[in-house]
């Protein structure tokens, strides 16, 4: 099992960055590997176990189940079912979290997944950076950070 | 329900922040409305069910439970077991996550309570804000002190890093304060646990003349004397905890070099000096106030109502005596050599001073007490004064002997002893503050009593440290009134 963590402070309130992310089927409206995707089956992409169907810019295609979704945690977790990336078991949780003192956010998103034995750091590697940072950096500049 | 949540970024590596807050009794280290703090049993801060006991600068006593604490999640979570303010169901969560973005540190601090009806918004207020808020940026303020005092110490980089010149009253042999002498010393850069202090003032003590007079052995000559000072912390050393440079600070402890312009000492010896009171003050009140403490709370617990008999009533541990015994209920009675001193004694709460220029007060003493004589007697004349003390004791008094400025007090008669059912004590101050948290626990009692204006000082005579000599010849001849303070 290999767990990728990163975190950030955006300098926004959750409020505003929770409404910026929590559309399940908006990730090419802020992230930019994203380019387009849609929720199979024609669901509310708020409905727990909608599935995401979407293409990276690179061109490859990877579809996520929505597992649990929390306005008041502010947080949501999703698995990959079908990916190019060679990962089983994968699991992930974005997350946010008030920062009282200058009303700010504290941005979490984890990944715990299995992989091929040798591929562990690349892996965790491009889904922390490539993924998951690259996310962090465009919403501080989309809202413009300290 | 009440919950309150509050939340920050902090500019450090998480495992810099952990380091401090998982020490459940680091907080009266870091946080400013904490005084003072003990884990109850002697027990490791880090086990769970350990009982923190602290007090809050405002007076508050709480006593509070660690019950999880997780070293891979940074959790800490206690609860209020009882306090004098009215939180109720007090249960609080402290967690830390690491900041990946940037090497920084988040951290989140959470707790729910009952209150009195009607106090809930100030009380939410009170934890939100004057205990987490305020945590928080004394937090940053004293990793940012820390992390740059500790390069200080390892680079050597700023001007103070090094070696530095200063003065000291040297003592360059036993005999008396004609072997004092007046030269450049080098003060080594704190080590490890150690601060270097910018002495401001010195208290002068009959202690020193024991020392200079070869009666209590507490140094090597030659070598700097003097046992109390205050100044102004200049660094620190690495695993110090609590004080930063900058910080005005006060000490009072057996290692004598207390006279000297600059000082490296242990950390541990020294303690704060609340913003209300004066370098000077504090230099001037520490050890004699420290030694009215333990006299009067330590070695006899004085009742209101008792009789005490306090010796050289108008000196500088006598007034404070006077003043204190006073407020504590007790019957203060005084001995002084001249009626200037008396009427300063009786302006200090002394309510019967005895003139006994060649220290024979018993008869006196007798007379004011209708023949019973006094519960406890403070004791610091000694060998001249000896049968007088006897005398003026009442049965089952007690007999505190902590000084013999007339010379040693024989060992006492056991028949004299039993004939009243004597209690006989020999206390050492530095026995008593050997032990760091009893020591801060002592000083707080003192600077209390100061703040609440029931310990009055009135510092009458300075002299500059260069005529130590002349102060302590003052003192010796009795020509004083109150605290004598060298000035650097």
């Amino acid at each position: 099992m290999i767990k990728v963590y990163t975190s950030s402070v955006i300098d926004a309130s959750a409020d505003a960055v929770w409404a910026h992310i929590r559309d399940f089927n908006g990730m090419p409206k802020w992230h930019p590997a994203i380019a387009e995707s849609r929720i199979e089956g024609n669901w509310p992409s708020d409905r727990v176990g909608c599935i995401r169907n979407f293409q990276l810019r690179d061109g490859g295609n990877i579809r996520e189940q929505l597992l649990t979704l929390s306005d008041y945690d502010y947080q949501c977790t999703y698995s990959i079912l079908e990916s190019p990336m060679g990962v089983d078991n994968y699991i992930a949780t974005l997350k946010l979290t008030p920062v009282t003192d200058g009303n700010r956010t504290f941005a979490e998103w984890s990944a715990e997944f299995d992989t091929l034995p040798g591929q562990e750091r690349r892996l965790a590697d491009s889904i922390g950076q490539g993924v998951f940072q690259a996310g962090f950096d465009a919403l501080k500049s989309y809202f413009g950070h300290r | 329900m009440q919950r309150v949540t509050r939340s920050a970024i902090i500019d450090a590596p998480i495992e810099r922040v952990w380091e401090v807050l998982r020490d459940f009794n680091s907080h009266d280290r870091w946080h400013p409305a904490v005084a003072d703090s003990h884990i109850e049993n002697g027990e490791a801060p880090d086990q769970i069910g350990c009982v923190r006991n602290f007090h809050l600068r405002d007076g508050a006593h709480i006593r509070e439970q660690l019950i999880a604490l997780s070293d891979t999640d940074h959790i800490s979570t206690y609860c209020i077991l009882d306090a004098t303010v009215p939180l109720q169901r007090y249960v609080a969560t402290l967690q830390l996550k690491p900041v990946t973005d940037g090497n920084r540190t988040f951290w989140h601090w959470q707790s729910t309570f009952d209150t009195p009806p009607g106090r809930e918004a100030e009380l939410a207020g009170m934890v939100g804000r004057g205990v987490y808020e305020a945590g928080f940026d004394a937090l940053r303020r004293y990793l940012r002190k820390s992390d740059r005092s500790s390069r200080t110490t390892v680079s050597g980089t700023t001007p103070h890093g090094g070696e530095m010149t200063g003065q000291a009253v040297i003592l360059k042999a036993f005999g008396g304060i004609e072997q004092l002498s007046f030269d450049n010393i080098q003060v080594p850069a704190p080590g490890p646990r150690e601060v270097r202090i910018r002495q401001a003032a010195a208290g002068i003590n009959y202690i020193d003349v024991y020392i200079c007079r070869g009666e209590y052995r507490m140094l090597t000559p030659p070598a700097a004397l003097g046992m109390e000072a205050a100044g102004t912390v200049i660094d620190i050393g690495v695993d110090v905890h609590g004080l930063l440079p900058g910080d005005r600070v006060a000490y009072a402890f057996d290692q004598p070099g207390a006279f000297a312009t600059l000082r490296t000492l242990q950390a541990e010896q020294v303690v704060p000096i609340p913003a209300d009171i004066e370098i000077e003050t504090a230099a001037a009140v520490l050890f004699k106030g420290m030694t009215a403490e333990y006299l009067l709370h330590r070695v006899h617990t004085v009742r209101a109502g008792e009789t005490i008999l306090v010796h050289a009533a108008a000196g500088g541990v006598g007034t404070f005596l006077c003043q204190w015994g006073k407020y504590l209920g007790a019957r203060v009675i005084g001995t002084v050599g001249t009626e200037e001193k008396a009427r300063i004694a009786r302006d200090n709460g002394c309510d019967v001073p005895i003139v006994s220029p060649d220290h024979s007060f018993a008869d006196a003493v007798k007379a004011t007490t209708q023949g019973r004589g006094v519960d406890v007697v403070f004791d610091g004349l000694g060998r001249l004064a000896e049968r007088e003390n006897y005398e003026s004791l009442a049965s089952t008094g007690h007999w505190v002997s902590y000084g013999h400025a007339t010379g040693p007090l024989p060992p006492i008669d056991p028949a004299l002893q039993s004939a009243k059912s004597l209690r006989v004590s020999r206390p050492v101050l530095f026995h008593y503050t050997a032990d760091p948290v009893r020591l801060r626990a002592m000083a707080a009692n003192v600077f209390t009593m100061l703040g609440r204006d029931v310990l009055k000082v009135n510092v009458r005579h300075r002299y500059p440290l260069a005529s130590a000599a002349s102060a302590l010849d003052a003192l010796e001849s009795r020509r004083t009134i109150g605290p004598i303070v060298l000035v650097a």
